[in-house]
């Protein structure tokens, strides 16, 4: 199972070994992943019918409860198959719809990398791993959408996917550790057992607050929707993979998962009802006001998606059975309809769906795929897509008071939904072939055999539903759900109020495809909105923060050292007096302070003719050399109270500080113009005051109780233990050793930093003078 | 500078800086001095000179460039660390000789990491005094 997970990044790491020996044999090698993987996990159907879940555990860093374990169940198993499955598909349709791309090599490694992230998150048994997973399926995703990386719009969509996507990962990671916190584990195995505990504990409000912003922002929905049709920038087997039947169902993965777990509460369940419903009507509206195909699909995707939350927020076990079959259900035709529409894209340069027409003519296997595509995502009896619509509405319509209610929106969005399914699987083949596309062919095999697998998966899953009940749909209920209700699907219930509601919707549907047509008049009336959308508040208030900080920025980091030294003092300054002031009684024992020496009084009488001049002087040499002395002199200070070593670095740090000076300054033009008397006064003032308070904090140092016991030990073991006889030395070779060598490091960096600056003309704006 | 003086006199601290730098960085384990000090003393040895001399005259003095002596030093300070660990002591351990050296006294792994960031501190302040002569 382990080999399972991580072989996919082990086929992404070997692409440039690959590339350069076999570059011809990449697509084929690189289907055969997924193939297998599906086949593997195939077998395990028998299994997790009759023992409901198996663990598989891998240690990684026990010390810290993160290990490898795998839990397969029925729901995992089912995205596991779909993710290998779909994978396949879309594997093998890249070979021939990116054929000769310079970059093929490199995307089959992304492709790769992101499969197997993405059954890492599915079958993560450990919250800490699957929270890995997690993250790298984002930044998986980051490289596929910006894969035309000379394409501006590109970049920005794949960094907008990856900071929203990111983002929710980080807040679901403090989840993660909240959770594990009141839970005890990181096991999610483990944590069922404690269910009852952290429902009734007082972090549940923030475990589900924050578990939601992750499997809100990963499955796109509102107020985070915006990234998912800006991520259609990506090629299109990318869209259909990540963005339609996979990475996007993480998040209702996480809720269908945690179920069991936080679910069946009031906030639960009426957080991901609200969201769920706003989301799923908002975008079915979105869908059919666009005119590209991607777009219209990305739009009902995010539909199907809240369709999934608010399912999951009903949380009766028919809603569940209905989020579970809908999943699959929408897994078949929304690839289905993204294939489709790669295909159109490849071979009449289009996706403009108010053009297209008549394509049937020309690729009859695809108008056929997609006529079964379009019909399952309108819920029409014989394909997956009416069972899953009928659970739906006995779902909702069996929800207490607000039955009605959820009723309707149920309706309103599968009927708009039908028009977008539509649009996008029989408009473009139906009507009279426009002369602009006379050229367009019937493309390879390689193309339009997966959209029509996946269309006779509908058909044979819809026609006999028992195909799927028992082996698949049962196991997935159960481990969303957590009962054992035995599941029965049928294709006739009965002339019952469901029926009704699913005729009504078809003749609805089919009504408004007939009279609605797609245009770009309409989209345009739209674009007026965009300000208050959410994307835009989101955008603009990122702006405004950089703004912000760039005012912060400029007004602190205003290039002036001598405002650098000001801001700094004057901070410290406040910072001391208010706690010396405020909070500490100043006491000063003068009779601790031992005798002033004849010594002592020559060195600061030193100091002070130095410092005299150096405030005084006019000329800059002066002005050194007299702060040289004042450094010697506390040299001397350091002699004086036997701390050779300190002296002696002090010595040649002062040294090298002069000279350091003199380097610079002496080629400085000369400057006549010094400060104004006011600006000296307030200098003065700030730097008596830094130093009167320096100087009561170190006399007050002596009244607290100093604690000498770590350099007893140093004192006493330095010979025994290091065999040197300067502590300073040994403190510094051996006991602190490790500081000393970072430090060595930090000194190449500086000297690294230093060297750029001055060598290295990296400043644009000097380069055209 | 055109001092005679300080010219004639800079050519004898050369060396002897050097020698005392050495010197400092051997006695630091039982004396006051050690590897930070001697680089120190060792880099103003040559600033000096190139004071003296000009830039140009120092740099075909040390004949490398004074940067290469931060990596060797890194070297020496990172293997001194990670030496005791191929003979299964915990890293940083100190190593030393059973007997005293001539001259030099007792040998052990600390004396090799003092070499490494007395070239380290020679390399770093060479490197950041150069580029800015260079420069200005």
């Amino acid at each position: 199972m382990l080999i399972a997970v991580i072989l996919g990044f082990i086929f992404a790491l070997l692409v440039p070994l690959f590339s350069k020996f076999l570059k011809n044999a990449i697509p084929f090698l690189y289907s055969a992943l997924p193939l297998s993987l599906f086949i593997y996990f195939l077998q395990f159907l028998g299994e997790i019918k009759f023992r409901g879940h198996i663990l598989f555990r891998f240690e990684w860093v026990p010390s810290m409860g993160i290990d490898l374990s795998f839990r397969l169940d029925g729901l995992s198993l089912l995205f596991a198959l779909m993710i290998t499955g779909i994978g396949f598909l879309v594997f093998a349709y890249t070979a021939y719809y990116l054929k000769g791309h310079q970059y093929l090599d490199r995307f089959y490694g992304y492709l790769s990398m992101f499969m197997a992230s993405m059954l890492g998150v599915v079958l993560s048994d450990n919250l800490m791993s699957m929270f890995i997973f997690w993250e790298l399926t984002s930044i998986s995703s980051y490289f596929l959408i910006g894969f035309n990386n000379t394409d501006p719009a590109s970049r920005k969509s794949a960094l907008t996917a990856l900071s929203i996507t990111g983002f929710g990962g980080l807040v679901m990671l403090s989840g993660i550790i909240l959770l594990q916190a009141t839970g005890g584990s990181y096991s999610f195995t483990e944590l069922l057992n404690s269910s009852e505990i952290i429902k009734n504990s007082t972090s549940y409000a923030w475990i589900i607050t924050l578990f939601f912003v992750g499997a809100f922002t990963k499955s796109a929905q509102f107020p985070f929707h915006f990234w998912l049709p800006g991520a259609m920038k990506a090629p299109t087997p990318v869209s259909t993979y990540l963005h339609s039947a996979t990475m996007v169902k993480a998040g209702i993965y996480l809720l269908a998962r945690f179920t069991p777990l936080l679910g069946d509460t009031f906030w639960w369940n009426s957080t991901l009802i609200t969201i769920g419903a706003v989301t799923m009507v908002y975008a079915a509206i979105h869908s059919v006001l666009r005119v590209d195909l991607k777009s219209i699909l990305a739009y009902s995707t995010i539909s199907a998606l809240g369709i999934l939350v608010f399912l999951i927020g009903i949380g009766t076990e028919k809603a569940l059975l209905a989020a579970g079959i809908f999943i699959l259900a929408h897994a078949l035709y929304k690839a289905a309809l993204f294939l489709i529409t790669g295909i159109i894209d490849h071979e009449t340069g289009s996706r403009d769906v108010s053009k297209l027409s008549g394509l049937k003519q020309v690729m009859m296997p695809v108008a056929v795929a997609g006529f079964i595509a379009a019909l399952s995502s309108a819920g029409v009896p014989l394909l997956l897509g009416f069972i899953s619509k009928e659970v739906m509405y006995e779902a909702t319509s069996q929800f207490g008071d607000w039955a009605i209610l959820l009723t309707v929106l149920a309706v309103l969005t599968k009927i708009l939904l039908l028009v977008a399914g539509f649009w996008a699987g029989i408009k473009p083949f139906v009507g009279k072939l426009p002369l602009e596309f006379g050229e367009a062919k019937l493309p390879s095999p390689l193309l339009w055999i997966p959209p029509l697998l996946l269309g006779v998966l509908s058909l044979g899953f819809g026609t006999f539903p028992s195909l799927i009940t028992e082996s698949l749909i049962q196991p997935v209920f159960s481990s969303i759900s957590g009962s054992d209700t035995i599941v029965q699907l049928k294709l006739w219930h009965g002339f019952n109020l469901v029926l009704m509601l699913s005729i009504l919707t078809l003749l609805a549907g089919g009504i408004l495809y007939w009279l609605w047509k797609p245009s770009n008049d309409l989209f345009q009336k739209t674009v007026q909105f965009e300000v208050v959308s959410p994307q835009n508040i989101i955008e603009n208030g990122a702006k405004s923060f950089g703004s912000f900080a760039g005012l912060w920025t400029g007004f602190f980091q205003n290039g002036y050292l001598r405002n650098y030294v000001i801001t700094i003092l004057a901070f410290l300054t406040l910072l001391m007096a208010y706690r010396l002031f405020g909070e500490v009684d100043i006491y000063i024992d003068w009779d601790q302070i031992s005798n002033v020496s004849h010594y002592e009084i020559i060195v600061v009488v030193l100091m002070i003719i130095s410092i005299f001049f150096a405030i005084s002087t006019n000329s800059r040499t002066t002005a050194i050399v007299a702060l040289g002395v004042v450094g010697f002199a506390n040299c001397l200070f350091f002699l004086i109270y036997s701390a050779p070593d300190l002296a002696m670095t002090q010595f040649s740090i002062d040294t090298l500080t002069v000279l350091l000076f003199m380097l610079v300054l002496v080629k400085l033009p000369k400057n006549k113009q010094y400060s104004s008397k006011g600006i000296k006064v307030r200098d003065a003032l700030l730097s008596m005051m830094f130093g009167s308070l320096i100087a009561i904090l170190t006399l007050e140092v002596f009244e607290e109780p100093s604690s000498s016991e770590v350099s007893k030990y140093f004192a006493d073991n330095a010979y025994l233990l290091a065999k040197g006889r300067n502590v300073v030395n040994v403190i510094l070779v051996d006991y602190r050793g490790f500081d000393t060598m970072i430090e060595t490091v930090v000194l190449v960096i500086a000297a690294a930093g230093v060297f750029s600056l001055m060598k290295l003309d990296l400043n644009p704006s000097k380069k055209d003078l | 500078m055109k001092s005679l003086i300080f010219k004639t006199a800079s050519t004898y601290l050369l060396p002897l800086l050097l020698l005392f730098s050495i010197f400092i960085l051997l006695r630091g384990h039982y004396l006051p001095g050690g590897g930070f000090v001697g680089g120190l003393i060792a880099a103003i040895a040559f600033l000096i000179h190139s004071f003296a001399f000009g830039l140009k005259e120092t740099q075909s003095i040390i004949k490398i460039n004074p940067g290469y002596l931060m990596p060797i030093g890194l070297v020496f300070a990172i293997g001194a660390a990670i030496a005791p660990f191929f003979i299964g002591a915990p890293i940083l351990k100190g190593l030393w000789f059973e007997e005293p050296f001539k001259f030099i006294g007792m040998v052990g792994s600390a004396l090799f990491f003092d070499i490494g960031v007395y070239l380290v501190v020679i390399g770093a302040t060479l490197t950041i005094m150069f580029s800015i002569t260079d420069t200005v």
